[in-house]
C-alpha cells in the first residue's frame, strides 16, 4: 500500500463521516431561496443530530431488541456500503470482484431491520410506511443492476471502482445514449431510495403520506440521531455513485480531484433541492408507475451497449 | 483391517443402512416402551447422521471415490452404486437435515402424545433418508428408479402421517399424482439412456454428444421428471399443499432435501454431455427465472406460515436452476468462467438452501406447536416469549434473503458473478443472461419484503389474538437443530473459503471439459477473503455502535411508553398492520400473475355504511387455473379409456400378464 492510497483512503472515510449532512442543509438552504425564505444555516443538520444525541429516548412498551438493532444496522450497513463505492476519480478503499452485489444487498441488510423495528412497534402507521417502503425499493432494484451491467459491460470489470472509473468524458463520446438513458434511470433511484420528493416527503406533518420517516416514528433521542446521520450517509454514498456517472471529470492530479467531487456532490444537492422545490409530491398509485419507467429506462441503456 | 472398514465408502454405507431401520424399533411396542422405542430410533438417525457426514466431508476433502456392486439375478444385469464428489456433495444436505430433524420430532411429534401415528412416522421417515441417499448413490438405471420410488412412496406416507384431516390426505394424493407423473417420465428417460449408451450403467461424465434427437429427449425427460420432483414452475403444483400439511421437521427434509434430489437427477443426466446447444442453457435460465420470481411474488400473497415457506422453496429451487443455467450456457460459449461460478453458486446454494429452510421450517414448527394456529395474521408478539427462537428464525430470514454476512449471500454472490461473466459475451446468450441478472436482484427485494413481512407479523409486536398467543419457548430438543443449522450458516456465510476447494472438486468432475483449462480456478474467481473480512467488518461495527448507544442510553434519560399514534393514547393489538395489509401494494402490483381472490359482502354506501366483511387470499393459480380446466377436459375426452379402470386388483394383475405376453412374442417375432 503505498503512501498516496493510504493518504486518499483517509480523506474518503473522512468525507464519509463529516460531509453528508451537509448535503441536507444544501438541500434546505435551496428549497428556502426557492420560497424566498432565508432557511436555516448550513450546519443545521448537524446541530439536530448533536442535540438528539444529547436528548433522553422514549421506548414503546411493545418494542424488543429488534427496534433497538434497526437503527444500528442500518447505520453499520451503510457505513461499509460507503468504502466501496469510489469517490469522485479516486478509487474506494474496499474493491474486489463483485463487490457491487456486496454494495446493494448492504443496503438491502439495513432496510431489513429498518422495517422490522418498524413492525415491532406495532403501530398500523409504521406498517404502512414499511409495507410502502418494501414495495418500492423491489421496484427501485432492477433499476441499479441495470445501471450496473452497463457499467460492467462497457468496462469488462465486476468492481464498483473498475466500472465507476471507466466512465469518463471519453465513454460519453462512444456510449453517450446509454449513459443519458442510465442517469435518467439512477437519478430516479437516488430520490427514491433516500425518501426524497416526489416519491416521498420528509417534511410533511401527515403520518399517512410518509415513506421513510412514518418507519421511524417512534425512535428519539440517540437512536433518532443515528437514523438521521445514516439517512445523510446513504444520500451521500448512493449520490457519489450518480455525480460519477453524471459528472464524470477529471484532472489526473489527487487534490484538484477531491475538490472536484465536492464541488459536485454539492451540486448534485442544490439539484435535489429545485427539484424539491418545483414538483409536489405524486400520489401513492403514481410512484410504482414511475419506478418501472425508470426500470425500462435503464433496461434500454443496457439493451443499447449489448446490442 | 479397522481402517479398511472404515473408508468414506464404507461409513456411508452404513450410514444408509443404519437410517433405514432408525425407525424399526417403533414397530415392535412389545419390547420398548414407545417413549423409549423413539429415542432409540433418534439415536440410530443421529448415529447414521454421524456416520454418513463423516464418509460425505472426507471423500469431498480427500478426492477418493469408490464403488459397489450388486451381482442380482434381474434381466438389468448388475448394480452399481458408488460415491463420488457430486453424489458426496449431496449427502451433506441428505444426512444433516434428518439428523436435525429427528431430534426435533422428540419434543415436536413425541410419542406418548401421537400414538396413533409416531411408528408410520418414524420408520418412513428413516426409509426416507436410506432412500435419498440411495439415489445419489445409484450408478444405473434400475437401482435408480428402485430407490427413486421408495423414497417417493415413502415420502407419501409423511406427508399424509394425519391422513385423518380430508386437507392431508387431500395433499397426499395430488402429491402421488405428481410424483408418479414425473416418475413416468424417468421410466422413459432411462430405458432412453440405454440406447444411447448402451448400458444400463450411468455414462461417464461428458461421454455423450449432445446434439443427437435421443439425447434432445432425454433431456427434457429429465427437465419434465426432475423438475417435477425439485418444483420447479409450472411442475410445482403439489409442493404448497404437501409442505404445509406434513409435520414440520419432516416439511424441513422435504423442502431442505427430497427437492434436492430432484436437482440431483437433473446435474447428474447433464453431467453425462458434452456440447450442449445454447437452448438447453437458455431453457434452464429462464425456468429458473420464471420459478424464482413467480416463486416469490405468490409467497409474498399467503397467509399460511408454512404454505409461504413453501412458495419460498420454489423460488430457490429457481436461483440453483438459475446457477446450473449459467454453467450450461457458458459451456456453449467457452467462458469457463461462467461454469464454475454458475455450477458452484448452484451447488452452494443447494447446501444453503438446504441449512436455512431447515432452519426456517424447523423455527414455523415451534411457532404453530405454541400457538396453535398456521394463519400469520392471528399471530404476533411470539418473539417475547420464544426469544431464541426467534432469533434463529431471524438468522434463517437473513439468510434466506441473500443478505450479507450470512450463507445467502455468497452462493447468490457466485451466480450473480457468473451472470456478470456472461454479459461481457456476444449474441443471444449475452442478451439472455442480461435479463436474468435483474430478474435474480428483483426476486432477492421481493424476498426481503416478504420475510420482513413474516418475522414482523409473527415474531415482532404483540399477540393479535389471546387465543393465540404463544405460551413457552421450544425445549432444548427443538433448539438445539435449530441453532446448529443456524450456526451453520453463520460460518459458511463469515468463512466460505472452506467450501471452495471442494466446490472446486464437485464442479470439474461434473464439467470435465474445465480440466486443464489454465488460469481459472474458483479461489482465483471468488473473493473469499473479502466477503470474510467485509462480513466481519460488518459485525464489528455493529458491535461498536451497539455498545457506544447502550453507554449513551445508560448517561441519558430513558421512559417507556406505548406506541404512538397520532395522539391516540389507547392502541390496541388488533390495530397492528397485518401481514394482508403488508403485501397489498405488492399483489396488486402483481395481480396479473396472482390472480388473487377478495370477497365483500355486502355494500359499502351512504354516510354510515352497515357491516361488511372483507377477505382476501392468493390461491395456488397454475393449478387451478391451468391444470384442473385441463385436466377436466382430459378427462371428458378420454372417458371410453376409463373403463380399462375397474379398480378390481386381480384385472391388473391380468393387465401385467397380457403386456407381458405381448412383449414376449413382439420379441420372437
Amino acid at each position: 500500500m503505498t503512501n498516496s492510497t493510504i493518504i486518499n483512503s483517509t480523506i474518503h472515510i473522512f468525507l464519509a463521516l463529516i460531509m453528508p449532512p451537509l448535503l441536507l442543509g444544501v438541500i434546505g438552504k435551496t428549497k428556502a431561496a426557492f420560497a424566498g425564505r432565508v432557511g436555516a444555516p448550513f450546519l443545521q443538520p448537524y446541530y439536530d443530530i448533536l442535540r438528539l444525541l444529547h436528548k433522553g429516548t422514549v421506548f414503546s412498551t411493545t418494542t424488543s431488541w429488534v427496534f433497538r438493532a434497526g437503527p444500528i444496522v442500518a447505520l453499520a450497513t451503510t457505513a461499509v456500503a460507503s468504502l466501496l463505492i469510489p469517490f469522485g476519480a479516486h478509487p474506494s478503499p474496499i474493491s474486489f470482484d463483485g463487490d457491487m452485489i456486496l454494495y446493494a444487498y448492504l443496503f438491502a441488510l439495513g432496510r431489513f431491520f429498518t422495517m422490522a423495528a418498524a413492525l415491532d412497534t406495532g403501530s398500523s402507521f409504521e406498517g404502512m410506511g414499511s409495507a410502502r417502503e418494501a414495495t418500492y425499493s423491489c421496484l427501485a432494484e432492477p433499476t441499479l443492476f441495470f445501471a450496473l451491467i452497463t457499467l460492467s459491460r462497457l468496462s469488462g470489470s465486476y468492481s464498483l471502482t473498475g466500472m465507476l472509473s471507466n466512465v469518463s468524458s471519453g465513454a460519453w463520446l462512444y456510449a453517450g445514449a446509454s449513459l443519458l438513458l442510465l442517469i435518467g434511470g439512477m437519478f430516479i433511484v437516488l430520490l427514491v431510495e433516500n425518501c426524497r420528493i416526489p416519491f416521498d416527503d420528509p417534511n410533511t406533518h401527515l403520518e399517512l403520506t410518509m415513506i421513510h420517516e412514518v418507519m421511524v416514528l417512534d425512535h428519539s433521542g440517540p437512536a433518532f440521531a443515528i437514523i438521521q446521520y445514516a439517512a445523510s450517509l446513504k444520500l451521500f454514498v448512493l449520490g457519489a455513485f450518480f455525480v460519477q456517472l453524471a459528472l464524470p471529470f477529471a484532472t489526473g492530479s489527487p487534490f484538484p480531484d477531491w475538490g472536484i467531487f465536492i464541488v459536485s456532490m454539492l451540486l448534485l444537492a442544490v439539484i435535489i433541492g429545485v427539484v424539491e422545490s418545483v414538483m409536489a409530491r405524486l400520489r401513492l398509485v403514481r410512484v410504482p408507475q414511475l419506478l418501472v419507467a425508470a426500470t425500462i429506462l435503464a433496461a434500454f441503456s443496457t439493451l443499447l451497449v449489448i446490442r | 483391517m479397522a481402517q479398511d472398514l472404515l473408508v468414506p465408502g464404507n461409513l456411508i454405507l452404513f450410514a444408509t443402512i443404519l437410517a433405514a431401520v432408525s425407525g424399526v424399533p417403533l414397530l415392535f411396542p412389545c419390547f420398548f416402551s414407545v417413549s423409549r422405542a423413539q429415542l432409540l430410533s433418534i439415536f440410530l438417525m443421529l448415529s447414521a447422521s454421524f456416520a454418513g457426514l463423516s464418509g460425505s466431508i472426507v471423500t469431498l476433502f480427500s478426492g477418493r471415490s469408490a464403488s459397489y456392486e450388486l451381482l442380482w439375478t434381474l434381466p438389468f444385469g448388475q448394480a452399481e452404486f458408488g460415491i463420488d464428489a457430486l453424489t458426496a456433495w449431496f449427502l451433506l444436505p441428505i444426512f444433516l437435515i434428518p439428523g436435525c430433524a429427528s431430534l426435533y420430532a422428540r419434543s415436536y411429534w413425541n410419542a406418548d402424545q401421537h400414538l396413533a401415528n409416531i411408528s408410520k412416522m418414524t420408520f418412513f421417515f428413516g426409509l426416507m433418508t436410506a432412500s435419498m441417499s440411495g439415489v445419489v448413490l445409484a450408478r444405473d438405471g434400475i437401482s435408480f428408479l428402485f430407490v427413486w420410488e421408495i423414497m417417493a412412496l415413502s415420502a407419501y406416507f409423511l406427508v399424509s402421517t394425519e391422513d385423518e384431516k380430508s386437507e392431508v390426505s387431500e395433499a397426499g394424493t395430488l402429491y402421488m399424482i405428481t410424483t408418479h407423473t414425473g416418475t413416468l417420465g424417468l421410466f422413459a428417460l432411462f430405458p432412453l439412456l440405454n440406447l444411447l449408451s448402451g448400458s444400463w450403467l450411468f455414462p461417464a461424465s461428458a461421454s455423450l454428444s449432445a446434439s443427437s434427437w435421443l439425447s434432445t429427449a432425454i433431456f427434457l425427460l429429465a427437465l419434465f421428471a426432475f423438475g417435477m420432483k425439485a418444483g420447479i414452475m409450472p411442475l410445482h403444483i403439489w409442493l404448497p399443499s404437501a409442505h404445509a400439511n406434513a409435520p414440520s421437521h419432516v416439511s424441513a427434509a422435504m423442502s431442505g432435501v427430497i427437492l434436492k434430489v430432484g436437482i440431483y437427477g437433473l446435474i447428474r443426466i447433464l453431467s453425462f454431455f458434452h456440447g450442449v446447444p445454447l437452448w438447453w442453457g437458455c431453457c434452464v435460465l429462464v425456468l429458473g427465472v420464471v420459478s424464482g420470481v413467480v416463486g416469490v411474488s405468490f409467497a409474498i400473497g399467503q397467509h399460511d406460515l408454512k404454505r409461504l415457506l413453501a412458495y419460498h422453496s420454489i423460488e430457490n429451487i429457481g436461483i440453483i436452476f438459475m446457477g446450473t443455467g449459467v454453467a450450461l450456457i457458458g459451456q456453449k460459449v467457452g467462458s469457463p468462467a461462467m461454469m464454475l461460478l454458475g455450477m458452484s453458486g448452484a451447488l452452494l446454494h443447494v447446501l444453503n438452501h438446504a441449512l436455512f429452510k431447515a432452519l426456517l421450517f424447523l423455527g414455523a414448527g415451534s411457532v404453530i406447536h405454541t400457538t396453535g394456529t398456521r394463519e400469520i395474521d392471528l399471530m404476533g408478539g411470539v418473539a417475547r416469549r420464544l426469544p431464541y427462537t426467534a432469533l434463529l428464525f431471524g438468522v434463517g430470514s437473513v439468510a434466506i434473503c441473500g443478505l450479507p454476512p450470512l450463507n445467502g449471500f455468497v452462493s447468490e454472490l457466485l451466480i450473480f458473478l457468473g451472470l456478470f461473466q456472461g454479459i461481457q459475451g456476444e449474441g443471444g446468450a449475452a442478451v439472455v443472461v442480461t435479463l436474468a441478472t435483474p430478474a435474480l436482484a428483483l426476486l432477492g427485494g421481493l424476498a426481503v419484503a416478504c420475510f420482513v413481512k413474516v418475522y414482523g407479523i409473527v415474531f415482532l409486536g404483540v399477540p393479535r389474538s389471546e387465543a393465540h398467543s404463544a405460551r413457552h419457548e421450544a425445549g432444548w430438543a427443538m433448539l438445539l437443530p435449530m441453532s446448529i443449522l443456524g450456526m451453520l450458516c453463520i460460518v459458511i456465510g463469515l468463512a466460505p473459503g472452506v467450501l471452495i476447494s471442494p466446490l472446486q472438486r464437485v464442479t470439474l468432475a461434473i464439467l470435465p471439459p474445465l480440466v486443464g483449462v489454465e488460469g481459472h480456478s474458483l479461489p482465483a474467481l471468488v473473493p473469499t477473503t473479502m466477503i470474510t473480512l467485509a462480513g466481519v467488518f460488518l459485525l464489528t461495527l455493529i458491535l461498536l455502535i451497539t455498545f457506544w448507544y447502550r453507554r449513551r442510553l445508560l448517561d441519558s434519560v430513558c421512559s417507556q411508553t406505548v406506541t404512538w399514534g397520532c395522539g391516540y393514547q389507547r392502541p390496541a393489538p388488533r390495530m397492528q398492520y397485518s401481514a394482508s395489509s403488508f403485501a397489498e401494494m405488492l399483489i396488486t402490483l402483481l395481480s396479473f400473475v396472482l390472480k388473487p381472490h377478495s370477497h365483500l359482502s355486502g355494500k359499502i354506501a351512504g354516510i354510515f355504511p352497515g357491516r361488511t366483511r372483507f377477505s382476501s387470499h392468493v390461491p395456488e393459480a397454475v393449478l387451478e387455473l391451468v391444470y384442473i380446466p385441463l385436466l377436466k377436459l382430459l378427462y371428458q375426452r378420454f372417458s371410453g379409456i376409463r373403463r380399462l379402470q375397474s379398480g378390481i386388483l386381480q384385472q391388473y394383475v391380468l393387465y401385467t400378464l397380457i403386456t407381458l405376453v405381448v412383449l414376449l412374442v413382439g420379441s420372437f417375432i
